[in-house]
């Protein structure tokens, strides 16, 4: 069962403390905030993370300020439906 | 009617399918349709009857959102169904008929609200019944209230339906908006760890179903998945409702078309020749700018030769307007419309709106173009809603679409009326 980081982009202030905790993981945009290297689309909201990742990731979920963070275990993030405007 | 039978990917996409055979289906009763007028075209109604194998019969028909996803909502009613009946405590479902329109080129809901309510309010309560009893709402900016309000009024059970206003803005009609609109009175997305259908309106299983969608719901709950297939494509079954809007003279108009019709068969029924528009946005702000020739309507299929209709949006261009001006001025929309929640969006859509009005307004710096993409790049996938990915579609559609008018642009001269218009 794959483990997904999830971003609550809502709560996340982009100071990147994350990014420093996650270096392989996540760099950081132009304002600071995470960005999921190598990744596209939603996975750049619930990250796909591999084994060797999963520890540093439990420490940035405990470590960031905003409880921006968590870990999805095993379960398939939420598809593609919402769409604004309407 | 002509029932389309072709199936994609057998049948070439670019068969003209008729669309002016197309009879109407939702608008069927006319105009201001009165319950008892709706009676009348529609024949009588059970609700709770139609509960049963609703979600099966949903299924057969193929019947996706019209909201904008185009999911299927068999899928996304059981889902929502599966979790209430889990747990100790099984919780009530919630049903709501979303019917905010931010989308300012969209008006299909607003004049099926306006013309057949009763439709769409059959609709919601044979979901509500298929869900074992759900309570249900209505969701609708100011000026459908009181029509919807005066149709509830006119049904011997109306009164279990509740009304909720939707505020006038771009988000408000996203899924997760609506349920917090509806919970909290803020119409803005909310990070979504768990689906709305696991725990949506006060941790409440959440169907939040567009209202054209449950039109469509209410026809198939009478006539059934074979009735609801002799229109459109076996890839894209049924009808839709388009708005279709363009240069003067043209009127915005509201058309009812099958399933994987022609773009230009669209744009002429709405009167449009297509040889005189320089190009065409289907799906809205979220949508995507196309050449007017050889496009199918359609969720499904080849990008080079099918349009997702998206909310039903069409838009087209004159040869006289810029494309770069007009992508210009929908990005600084959406930039402003964005929840300010999320920084990517917050900061990212102004980034490329500004990018967009540079080089919109003559500015000649050839980096421009790319900058523009490395934000899209940067910002896409990143909020708790789609508005960036969706905005970030449209400008990656105009940098290919418009690109030659791109190129004039950072080069130092328009390209003048018409642009570049391949
Ligand atoms: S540590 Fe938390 S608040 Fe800081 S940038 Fe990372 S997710 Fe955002
Ligand atoms: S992505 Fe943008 S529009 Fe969507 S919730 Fe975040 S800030 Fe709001």
């Amino acid at each position: 069962m794959k483990t997904h980081l999830h971003i609550d982009w809502t709560s996340c202030d982009g100071r990147g403390l994350c990014a420093e905790l996650l270096p392989g993981v996540l760099d950081r945009d132009d304002w600071g905030y995470p960005v999921a290297r190598g990744k596209t689309g939603r996975d750049r909201t619930d990250v796909p993370l591999r084994d060797a990742d999963r520890e540093a990731a439990q420490e940035a979920v405990f470590l960031c300020p905003k409880l921006a963070l968590s870990l999805l275990d095993g379960r398939t993030p939420e598809p593609g439906t919402r769409v604004p405007g309407r | 009617m002509s029932p389309a039978k072709d199936t994609y990917p057998t049948a070439p996409l670019h068969a003209i399918q008729d669309n002016r055979g197309q009879e109407p289906r939702l608008l069927a009763a006319g105009p201001d349709a009165g319950l008892e007028q709706h009676l009348d075209t529609f024949g009588p109604w059970e609700p709770n009857a139609a509960g049963a194998g609703l979600l099966e019969a949903l299924g057969e028909a193929g019947l996706t959102g019209r909201g904008g996803a185009a999911f299927e909502t068999w899928r996304k009613a059981t889902a929502a169904a599966g979790s209430g009946r889990k747990g100790l405590f099984a919780a009530r479902p919630v049903v709501i008929a979303n019917g905010a329109e931010g989308e300012p080129l969209s008006f299909k809901d607003r004049t099926l609200l306006a013309h057949a309510p009763h439709l769409v309010i059959d609709g919601l309560a044979a979901l509500a019944a298929a869900l074992g009893g759900a309570s249900m709402y209505v969701y609708a900016p100011a000026a459908g209230l009181p029509r919807v309000q005066q149709a509830i009024g006119e049904r011997p059970r109306g009164n279990r339906i509740r009304v909720v206003q939707a505020p006038e803005t771009f988000i408000s009609g996203e899924s997760s908006a609506v349920v917090n609109m509806i919970g909290n009175g803020n119409a803005v997305p909310t990070d979504q760890r768990r689906r709305l259908s696991e725990s949506g309106l006060n941790g409440r299983p959440t169907l939040v179903v567009n209202v054209e969608t449950l039109a469509q719901v209410a026809l198939i709950a009478r006539y059934g998945a074979q009735w609801f297939r002799q229109a459109g494509t076996a890839a894209d079954p049924g009808t839709r409702l388009v708005s279709v809007s363009g240069p003067a003279p043209v009127r915005d108009v509201v058309l009812e078309v099958p399933g994987g019709a022609q773009l230009s068969a669209v744009l002429q029924e709405a009167g449009m020749d297509p040889a005189a528009l320089s190009a065409v946005l289907v799906g809205g702000y979220h949508g995507r700018w196309v050449r007017p020739a050889a496009h199918a309507l359609s969720p499904v299929g080849p990008p080079d030769r099918t349009a997702r209709p998206g909310a039903g949006v069409i838009h087209a261009l004159d040869l006289q307007t810029c494309g770069i001006q007009a992508t210009a001025r929908i990005v600084s929309y959406l930039a402003d419309q964005s929840a300010r929640q999320c920084g990517p969006c917050m900061f990212g859509l102004p980034a490329m709106a500004s990018v967009l009005n540079r080089i919109a307004g003559g500015e000649t710096n050839p980096r421009l173009a790319s900058e523009l993409d490395r934000l899209g790049r940067l910002v896409s996938g990143r909020g708790a809603c789609r508005h960036p990915e969706g905005t970030t579609g449209l400008v990656s559609s105009a940098l290919e679409v418009f690109a030659a008018d791109f190129r004039a642009h950072l080069s130092g001269y328009c390209t003048g009326p018409g642009g570049a218009a391949a």
